[in-house]
């Protein structure tokens, strides 16, 4: 007589050693799991509470200067060297890991106008009030020695403005016009005016690393190619573009951010109308930078804000604000995508998580995994009401909510206006004009 | 002296002259003049100047002759006198205007001489003719707007390279950044291979033989040569290949079944007491051979030496089989599987172990007897035809492709399978007086061969005769099942000895007589199968009661040639027989709605307007307006009643029900005499009534339903609006349903699923997309279409699309 017994394989249930987790057998059938979109539907709900729970996006300030902060430059090769100018002359190199300043060189009387690092990341020029165009070594002097730079150019005319090429020995500057110089000479290989006076910033093209753009005071945008004699084209706005950014990853789009509290991005082929309108803001946009994924942009704004939109959408999907934060001058996109990095008048440099509510440090396993699967979920169920109110619920401060209600009163004014306008003229006198073609005022060949 | 002042004047003009080169024509005519005149110059000069000069260059020469070498000589350049102008030209005329016509003077004459008008000169005297200026040139700003404009178009052309890239970006799935990351993972098997070159001459030897036979490399489904053969394979072959295979499959599970049945008896005690007999009766056959007959006797003595030897050969009984692999993993845990291991250890042994030589026959067969029967039972009590066609099923070879295997080599080895054909039966006896595994084990084979010799007799029966032969032939293939299945019985009676056995072989009859009946219906079926195509004769023969006239004849028979399914052409036959006399019809579709019946009652009274289809056949027409008109007719079937009914529904449906908790024979008294209206009101108390249901919105209006399904407080969960990359509800609906989690997805799966869109590595700068990232366009366009690599079900429709042309044919022959 045998007796039947069940005989398992005990290599299926005991673990190798006490660290191991168990091993747990799975059983997909459908019947066993029910109720897969309700059940779902309160994982999107929790995963995207807890995401807000956890938007933390703050993560450092960098203190040190006596002035405010007028621009800033990442380094080309490491991740953790920043470079800031102010507006009393000095420059400061950030150590972001430390976040501490390494060193300080007083380059400039007056602003610090503009910093651009070299390609190779040894060297790094600044343009300054005091009309001079000055490079200096990225590693400090050594011991007894000046603090010098390497090279200093005199200009004409102030430079409000630099961006060094790619790849190349050149680099651009702006001020009465827009001047491509060789590093080895002292005069401009190329000098493009177009019927301005000054200009705001000017910017290389990082993928056809010929091309160039720039903001000029007469509300324009001009185009250039650096082998040709003469800008390329020029678009006229309504209001003023304080700065540009093209998108490392798509070569025609550009982005630039305007007084008139909005920001265009712009295909450069076609320039007579924006391919988006981003609005949010409610002041002045004063300075705008691509992830480098391409995928979104950071704008800094005169309303002490600092805003993250995705590259074709038309309204923001974050926002960045501190009490003691006042206008954000300018901005920057760490190359590594994970950090922003905000100057503002308040002389400080803020260190701000890209994805608010990102875990930093390293990640097990089973944490990317949950991640994704949350990421996921949210994506899902995004539309769902109370998902969706969650989700893009953000706290304002006062006056910041107080003019946004504001702006939306006046452009609703606006808009019914327009309606009744429309309804009491002739058909047809009154043409519709949509958000994108009311901001182009001319666009000049 | 003089000479050499000439000559410096000489050299001197041809400078003058360079200076002015890009002068008119007018100049450089004058040109050739010049040399005369400076000759007059010079000579004039000379005669001017002093005689101090001379003694002073005579003074200099010989001071440079001291130096030894001679002195180049210093040219001067004198002074230029009032009659030579600027350009070395006689200044008489400077004044006057140079007239073409002065010019033209030699060339009018020549051409008077000539008596015709030279080229040159009618060119010259349009030119004289023509009065206007030339334009100014462009202004600045036009000119800069103009090479604007072209330095534009050459960078938006520059730019517009990148469109395909940022497409296809923008499309990804998944992007990785930093760009060009070298991937860590191993490469696939086809990047290798593609990449891969033979080298050594085993190598290339191995890849002249893929290429011999034409191995697909990359997606290895069919060779071509195997998708021909599948290819010349008819439908009604391909019936009877599956109807053998059927049987087959069927013989195997029936053998599997009994084996399973034999192995489940748990008792030890049987197992031994059956050994035992199976060895007994070897022995005692093998006893008897050596006396009968000595020489078969010895070819036994050496197939047992060849047992042992293919025991050596295989893994059997080494501690190497699943079981044994188990008991390894138990071993560590359990006494008796480590004995169980040394069991079958010493097994090994003993079967590989050699006998004495085999100088003595009967001593040594008495000893091997002991070892080796019982292998032999082992092997025996599982037929080799299961064994074999498992194998095959493991192996995941195409049973049909080795059928086709067997055929070929049935056509190769002609005159022996006819033969063997003639008399498989006496074959069969044969195999079964052996007795040997070796026989047995070519069982399916033979009767896979045997198929396919019938198929083949088969294939020339159709060409050379009709239907009668074939029905013959489906007689001979029935018999043929049942002599099949005999000889593996009487094989097995010559196994099996013990009384069980007995029992089990009534049963295994019986079971063969039920699996000869399938046998013989799967025959018949093949048979009815491959009627309709085979011989499309008696179909057509069975229709012909219904056709009329010829003309009617011809065209079924066209329709027939289209292979269209017994059923289609019933189909196609009906409408035919509709226009001839539509009262059987009426029959037909009596549970369907009577349309006469419907156009009588109400067609008459509702007048809807009739669209008649513009492009149709006359007859076609006539027919369709009919279907038409009852589909009219039909549309406007009591639509009000219909309405009132769906909004009773609706009515009934949204009112509150009563809920009834009592609970069936909670409080109750079972038995006779229980009074019910008490139990009534009993269960009353537990009925909880619904409260009166809120007035409906459209109860005062008689032609519509407003639907109250909605429900305010789920409202406030639901999507009311659809968002935006969707099209349809639907569409949006499918993207909910599915789950993301690992609860319902395996893991690989939910990897998928939730994989991130941009994946950044940590710590890496990411640099610009650089130009060497350019898509070509091609590229792009070729990605987004990209088809599967392998599409059987596509292979197999366009086979089949092949394949019907070709039976076309064969009918046509006949």
């Amino acid at each position: 007589m045998k007796v039947k017994v069940l005989s398992r394989n005990p290599d299926d249930y005991v673990r190798e050693t006490t660290r191991d987790i168990h091993r747990v057998p799975r059983n997909y059938d459908p019947t066993l799991h029910p109720f897969e979109v309700p059940r779902e539907y309160t994982r999107a709900l929790n995963a995207t509470k807890l995401e807000r729970v956890f938007a933390k996006p703050f993560v450092g300030s960098l203190d040190g200067h006596r002035d405010g902060i007028n621009c800033m430059a990442k380094h080309s090769k490491s991740l953790s060297i920043l470079l800031s100018g102010a507006c009393d002359g000095e420059v400061k190199l950030w150590n972001l890991s430390k976040r501490e300043c390494v060193r300080t060189v007083q380059a400039h009387e007056g602003f610090v106008r503009g910093i651009a690092t070299r390609f190779c990341g040894t060297s790094f020029f600044t343009v300054g009030d005091d009309r001079t165009i000055k490079q200096w070594k990225m590693e400090p002097p050594g011991y007894g020695e000046q603090e010098e730079p390497l090279n200093t150019i005199l200009g004409k005319a102030v430079f409000t403005g630099i961006d060094h090429h790619q790849q190349g020995e050149t680099f651009a500057t702006c001020g009465q016009t827009v001047d491509i110089w060789d590093e080895q000479r002292t005069t401009p290989i190329r000098s493009f005016s177009w019927g301005v006076d000054s200009f705001s910033c000017v910017r290389y093209n990082p993928v056809e690393t010929e091309l160039l753009a720039s903001c000029a005071s007469d509300r324009s945008i001009v185009l250039y190619d650096m082998r040709e004699a003469t800008p390329l084209k020029k678009v006229i706005m309504k209001l003023r573009s304080n700065t540009l950014c093209w998108n490392p990853m798509e070569a025609y789009y550009f982005t630039c951010s305007n007084e008139d509290y909005n920001l265009y991005t712009y295909d450069m082929r076609h320039l007579d109308t924006p391919v988006t309108v981003h609005m949010d803001h409610v002041s002045a946009v004063l300075d705008v930078d691509y992830s480098p994924t391409g995928t979104e942009f950071v704008s800094a704004s005169f309303d002490k804000s600092i805003r993250i939109f995705p590259k074709d959408g038309g309204h923001s999907r974050e926002v960045y604000h501190t009490k003691r934060m006042q206008h954000v001058i300018c901005v920057r996109w760490s190359a590594d995508n994970k950090y922003i990095l905000s100057g503002s008048d308040e002389m400080n440099i803020r260190l701000w998580k890209a994805d608010a509510s990102e875990k930093l440090g390293v990640l097990t396993g089973r944490e990317k995994v949950t991640r994704d699967y949350n990421q996921k979920l949210r994506d899902k169920f995004q539309h769902h009401p109370h998902i969706r109110r969650i989700a893009r619920h953000r706290h304002l401060p006062h006056d910041l909510y107080k003019q946004r209600r504001e702006i939306k009163e006046m452009k609703d004014a606006r808009r019914r206006k327009e309606v009744n306008v429309r309804k009491h003229s002739k058909p047809g006198s009154v043409p519709v004009e949509t958000e994108k073609e009311k901001h182009v005022v001319a666009v000049v060949e | 002296m003089a000479k050499t002042k000439k000559k410096s004047v000489t050299f001197d003009l041809p400078r003058k002259v360079a200076t002015v080169s890009a002068m008119d024509e007018e100049v450089e005519s004058d040109e050739d003049f010049l040399p005369d005149n400076e000759n007059i110059i010079s000579a004039s000069e000379d005669e001017d100047a002093g005689d101090d000069e001379r003694k002073h260059t005579k003074l200099l020469e010989a001071i440079s002759g001291l130096g030894g070498r001679r002195r180049k000589k210093m040219t001067e350049r004198s002074e230029a006198s009032l009659q030579v102008s600027e350009f070395g030209v006689n200044a008489e005329g400077a004044g006057e205007k140079v007239a073409l016509s002065d010019l033209l003077s030699s060339a009018t004459e020549a051409s008077r001489t000539d008596g015709t008008m030279t080229k040159t000169h009618r060119q010259l005297k349009n030119l004289e003719k023509r009065q206007a200026t030339l334009e100014l040139p462009l202004s600045h700003q036009q000119t800069e707007k103009i090479q604007r404009e072209a330095a534009f178009e050459k960078a938006s052309k520059e730019v517009s390279r990148w469109e395909s890239t940022i497409v296809h970006q923008q499309r990804a799935e998944q992007l990785f950044f930093p760009l060009n990351q070298q991937p860590s993972r191993p490469r696939r098997m086809e990047q290798l291979v593609t990449s891969w070159k033979t080298q050594t001459p085993l190598e290339q030897e191995v890849f002249a033989l893929l290429h011999a036979h034409r191995q697909p490399t990359f997606d290895p489904v069919l060779t071509p040569v195997e998708e021909a053969q599948l290819q010349a394979m008819s439908l009604e072959e391909a019936q009877l290949r599956r109807a053998e295979l059927q049987k087959a499959r069927a013989l195997q599970s029936y053998y599997e079944a009994k084996a399973k049945r034999g192995s489940k008896i748990k008792s030890k005690k049987y197992h031994k007491v059956q050994q035992k007999a199976k060895r007994k009766a070897f022995l005692k056959q093998f006893e008897d051979l050596c006396k009968s007959d000595p020489e078969r006797a010895m070819e036994e003595l050496q197939n047992m030496e060849k047992k042992r030897i293919e025991e050596r050969m295989s893994l059997k009984h080494q501690n190497s089989g699943k079981w044994a692999k188990s008991r390894v993993i138990m071993a560590k845990y359990d006494l008796g599987a480590r004995q169980a291991m040394h069991e079958q250890l010493e097994l090994n042994r003993q079967l590989t172990h050699k006998p004495l030589p085999s100088s003595e026959l009967h001593d040594d067969s008495d000893d091997d007897s002991n070892s080796d029967p019982t292998l032999a039972s082992e092997d025996q009590t599982l037929p080799d035809i299961v064994n074999e066609a498992s194998a095959n099923q493991k192996e995941g070879a195409n049973p049909w492709m080795k059928m086709a295997v067997v055929l070929t080599t049935a056509e190769q080895e002609e005159p022996k399978a006819v033969a063997d054909s003639e008399t498989p039966e006496a074959a069969v006896s044969d195999a079964g007086e052996v007795g040997e595994e070796r026989e047995e084990e070519t069982e399916e084979e033979r009767l896979l061969g045997e198929f396919a010799r019938r198929r083949q007799l088969r294939r020339t029966n159709d060409e050379e005769e009709e239907d009668k032969e074939a029905r013959q032939t489906a007689e001979a293939s029935q018999t043929d099942g049942a002599s099949e299945v005999s000889p593996s019985r009487a094989d097995r009676s010559d196994d099996d000895d013990d009384g069980d056995e007995d029992e089990e072989d009534q049963m295994d009859e019986a079971a063969a007589s039920e699996l000869n009946a399938l046998f013989g219906r799967l025959a018949k079926q093949a048979q009815q199968g491959a009627a309709p195509l085979g011989s499309s004769a008696e179909l057509l023969d069975e229709d012909t009661t219904r056709v009329r006239t010829l003309e009617q004849a011809e065209l079924l028979a066209e329709t027939h040639n289209d292979t269209a399914p017994p059923v289609v052409e019933s189909e196609e036959a009906a409408p035919g027989h509709d226009v001839d006399d539509p009262a059987p019809k009426g029959k037909g579709h009596q549970k369907v709605i009577d349309p006469e019946q419907v156009l009588t009652k109400q067609a008459r009274s509702i007048r809807v307007p009739m669209t008649t289809p513009a492009i149709e056949d006359a007859e076609d027409e006539a027919l369709d307006e009919q279907t038409d008109m009852i589909r009219e007719a039909f549309a406007g079937d009591d639509v009000v009643s219909d309405f009132l009914k769906e909004k009773r529904k609706q009515e009934e449906e949204g009112r509150p029900k009563d809920v009834d908790l009592s609970l069936p024979g909670w409080g109750e008294w079972g038995g006779v005499g229980i009074h019910t209206k008490k139990q009534k009101r009993k269960r009353s108390r537990f009925l909880k009534k619904a409260p009166p249901a809120a007035p409906r919105k459209d109860r005062k209006l008689p032609a519509v339903i407003i639907s109250e399904k909605r429900d305010a407080s789920v409202a406030a969960h639901q999507v009311s609006q659809l968002p935006f990359p969707f099209e349809n509800p639907s569409q949006f609906e499918r993207s909910i349903r599915s789950p993301l989690g690992s609860t319902w997805n395996p893991e690989l799966a939910v990897r998928k699923l939730t994989a991130p869109r941009i994946v950044t590595k940590a710590g890496a700068i990411i640099e610009p997309i650089s130009r060497d990232d350019i898509m070509p366009a091609k590229a792009v366009a070729g990605k987004r279409r990209a088809a599967p690599d392998i599409q059987l079900g596509g292979d197999a429709e366009r086979r089949g699309g092949h394949h019907r042309p070709g039976a076309k044919k064969k009918k046509h022959k006949k």
